[in-house]
């Protein structure tokens, strides 16, 4: 059995003193693809940021573990380092920076040694195989890109750093089509190119059509309340969360 | 304190009053009994320096008529403080310090640490040092001012150009932009003006490559109260570089010069600046443009440097259709109060004038953008729009916009826009999953936020700039 890549104990965190997550566990293996499911408002999205160090919020005990060493202290850009990355669900606009040279920073501060050729030769690949038009390469970071071309400059991040582990925050992301057919295409590549960890963050379970899916964990309220099976996912298709729901309820 | 500071002159200096019999100075200021200073300019100072430069009468005249003006005007009540300037020793500012820092040993550890990181050309970095450099930056200034004046360019010193067959042309443009009666500062300089640049630019004659001040002022040791005069004549085109950043290292702290302009008909000039006074500076900079019929100016301006900066340079669209472009960058770190922006005169119809600027403020420090439009009467069908972002990077620093407009005619279109904000922690944290530490996601989004300007830049200043902004931003995090 593969090693477990990602191990989180009663991770439990808040915002402005206002707790979201209560007494988080999840282990994730090495090579295997994994699905957070949820509500609306489950804290699922907030789970992937406190997994990624996001300085937003306070983690109130337990730890996080990450290809055997303990990251729960690091700062973001550390934890990247190590092999972590995270798909925003809305990622940001950088004025004045182009998309390339942020590319460049971005490789560069990951120590992977990629001469200027080369990396100009795999930028175009990538995006290429990404159905993406080059000339965003010169563009100003998210700066009047459309939904769906964000999501494709996250995949072509993801591709071009291969982490260990990438967690895809999907959640309410409202994606069209042809963005749900380019994070699968993403997710596909990242897979087959270097066998990739995936903790998908969804509740839209289309994108997850073309995937093997290893595990599935669901969420409501900031607690774990079930872990499964792919089988799960369709359960929860047709029979939503109530279930969950009132578990969590009746514990109370 | 006033008469205390007796000069300590620990560091260079840089006036052109320079060699000006030490003697006599030296006795000045050596006797310890203050009440023999003359407090304040006199008119025999002002006479020693026009006698020095062996001037024209008219100058002469000029200068006293300018001391005259400055003794009997107040200061200005508006802007950052400058009761750091002590004024009722102004002399302090005009004579050379008595010792000179003759090598670059001396120059203070932090202030060569930035220069070695701004990676200054080693001629710049001899020419601190002292005689060696002054070679060097000669042969550069030369050799651009061969290929110029093959062109029939005229680029030389102010002082020397007043001894040469362009002294009448000299004469009728002299401190007309800014008449000494303009403001205090503006009188302080008509008296005491010393150095500076004369560019003639004849007729329809287009340059194609910037010429810069950088090379000459290095080579002739620029003064605080330098002189420039540039006339373009109709037709013609020049781009002029001032300045540049670090090399004007000083331990004299009052800076009042004077840019006056003049572009002729369908003329072009962009005039650039990248100030990076030393932190101890009172920037007191006073900047003019004349445009004619069609005519342009482009100025791009880049403030970093400076204790306290006061500049805004104007642009009087005198001709029908006239036009001018104000790009101009901003940066207050720790113990900076920058008062920067720009006048515009729209004087005549048809003309038009954009503003584009940017603020940072950091540290404490403290940004204000102010603007001024005026449109005249016969400014019929003219338009002028101006548009300020400022940036915030932490609670502790402070940036303002103060627009003025004042129009007085009715067929005109003016437009303002202010946007004042801060870095989102959400990009600093999106920018840091990606591997970047939190310092160098900061310093891309401040970056990024210049970028409208450093683009506007020849490529080595660009860099200089991004330079500056990352040698600002160190130490910004905690």
């Amino acid at each position: 059995m593969a090693h477990t890549l990602l191990s989180c104990r009663n991770v439990s965190a808040s915002v402005d003193e206002k707790p979201i997550l209560h007494d988080v566990d999840l282990d994730v293996a090495a090579g295997e693809v994994h699905v957070l499911m949820g509500p609306n408002g489950a804290g699922k999205s907030t789970l992937g940021h406190v997994l990624m160090g996001d300085p937003t919020y306070e983690l109130t005990s337990g730890t996080v573990l990450f290809d055997g060493d303990d990251i729960t202290g690091l700062s973001p850009d550390k934890r990247s380092r190590t092999g972590l990355f995270l798909s925003f669900q809305a990622p940001v606009e950088i004025p004045g920076v182009p998309l390339r040279s942020f590319l460049r920073t971005m490789v560069d501060a990951h120590d992977i040694a990629m001469k200027n050729k080369e990396f100009k030769r795999r930028t175009k690949e990538l995006a290429e195989a990404l159905d993406m038009d080059t000339v965003y390469l010169d563009r100003e970071l998210g700066v009047g890109f459309s939904g769906g071309e964000k999501k494709k400059v996250e995949m072509l991040q993801l591709l071009l750093l291969q982490p260990k582990l990438a967690i895809l925050d999907e959640t309410d992301s409202g994606l069209d089509v042809d963005a749900l057919s380019i994070v699968s295409r993403g997710m596909e590549l990242y897979r087959k190119e270097c066998d990739g960890t995936l903790l998908i963050i969804t509740h839209n379970t289309r994108i997850l059509e073309q995937l093997h899916v290893d595990r599935t964990h669901v969420m409501v309220d900031g607690h774990m309340v079930a872990e499964g099976p792919a089988s799960l996912i369709d359960e929860i298709d047709a029979q939503g969360f109530e279930r969950y729901e009132s578990l969590v309820a009746d514990a109370r | 304190m006033g008469n205390e500071v007796t000069i300590t002159a620990s560091g260079k200096r840089r006036t052109q009053v320079a060699d000006v019999d030490r003697v006599k100075y030296d006795f000045r200021y050596d006797d310890a009994d203050a009440e023999k200073l003359d407090a304040g300019l006199t008119p025999d100072i002002v006479r020693e320096i026009s006698e020095r430069k062996n001037e024209p009468a008219w100058m002469l005249e000029h200068r006293l008529h300018s001391l005259e003006v400055y003794n009997d005007m107040t200061m200005s009540d508006w802007g950052p403080s400058i009761a750091g300037l002590d004024m009722d020793n102004i002399v302090t500012y005009v004579k050379p310090p008595t010792e000179q820092q003759s090598d670059w040993e001396s120059v203070p550890e932090n202030i060569k640490d930035t220069f070695d990181r701004l990676g200054i050309p080693q001629a710049e970095r001899a020419y601190l040092a002292g005689v060696g450099a002054q070679y060097d930056s000669e042969l550069v200034y030369h050799s651009m001012q061969e290929t110029a004046s093959e062109m029939g360019i005229v680029y030389s010193g102010i002082e020397e150009a007043l001894q040469g067959e362009y002294a009448e042309l000299i004469e009728s443009k002299f401190m007309t932009l800014i008449p000494p009666t303009d403001h205090k500062f503006a009188a302080l300089h008509g008296a005491i003006w010393s150095g500076g640049s004369f560019v003639y630019v004849p007729k329809g004659v287009k340059l194609d490559f910037p010429l810069q001040s950088y090379f000459r002022l290095n080579a002739k040791g620029a003064g605080q109260f330098e002189h420039t005069l540039i006339i373009v004549e109709d037709d013609a085109s020049l781009h002029f570089i001032e300045g540049c950043s670090a090399p004007k290292y000083n331990v004299a702290n009052l800076h009042a010069g004077a840019v006056e302009l003049f572009v002729g008909k369908r003329a072009h000039l962009r005039y650039s600046t990248i100030e990076n006074w030393s932190k101890n500076m009172y920037n007191l900079n006073t900047k003019r443009c004349r445009c004619d019929e069609e005519g342009e100016i482009e100025w791009i301006s880049g403030s970093f440097g400076s204790h306290v900066g006061y500049l805004y340079p104007m642009s009087i669209l005198a001709g029908r259709k006239a036009r001018a472009s104000f790009t101009g960058i901003t940066f207050a770190g720790r113990g900076q109060n920058l008062d920067t922006g720009c006048k515009v005169v729209l004087a005549a119809p048809e003309t038009s004038a954009s503003v584009e600027t940017k603020g940072i403020s950091k540290d404490g420090g403290i940004q204000t953008f102010r603007s001024s439009v005026i449109a005249t009467p016969k400014a019929e069908g003219s338009r002028c729009s101006v548009s300020c972002q400022s940036l915030m990077l932490d609670d502790r620093s402070r940036s303002d916009t103060i627009p003025a407009m004042d129009i007085r005619c009715k067929n005109v279109d003016i437009g303002h826009e202010a946007t004042i904000g801060r870095i989102g922690d959400d990009k600093i944290f999106y920018l840091m999953t990606r591997g970047v530490s939190e310092e160098e996601a900061r310093t891309m989004i401040v970056n990024g936020f210049a970028e409208p300007i450093s683009k506007e830049l020849p490529l080595e200043y660009a860099v200089e700039m991004n330079n500056l902004i990352k040698l600002e931003m160190e130490g910004a995090i905690g």
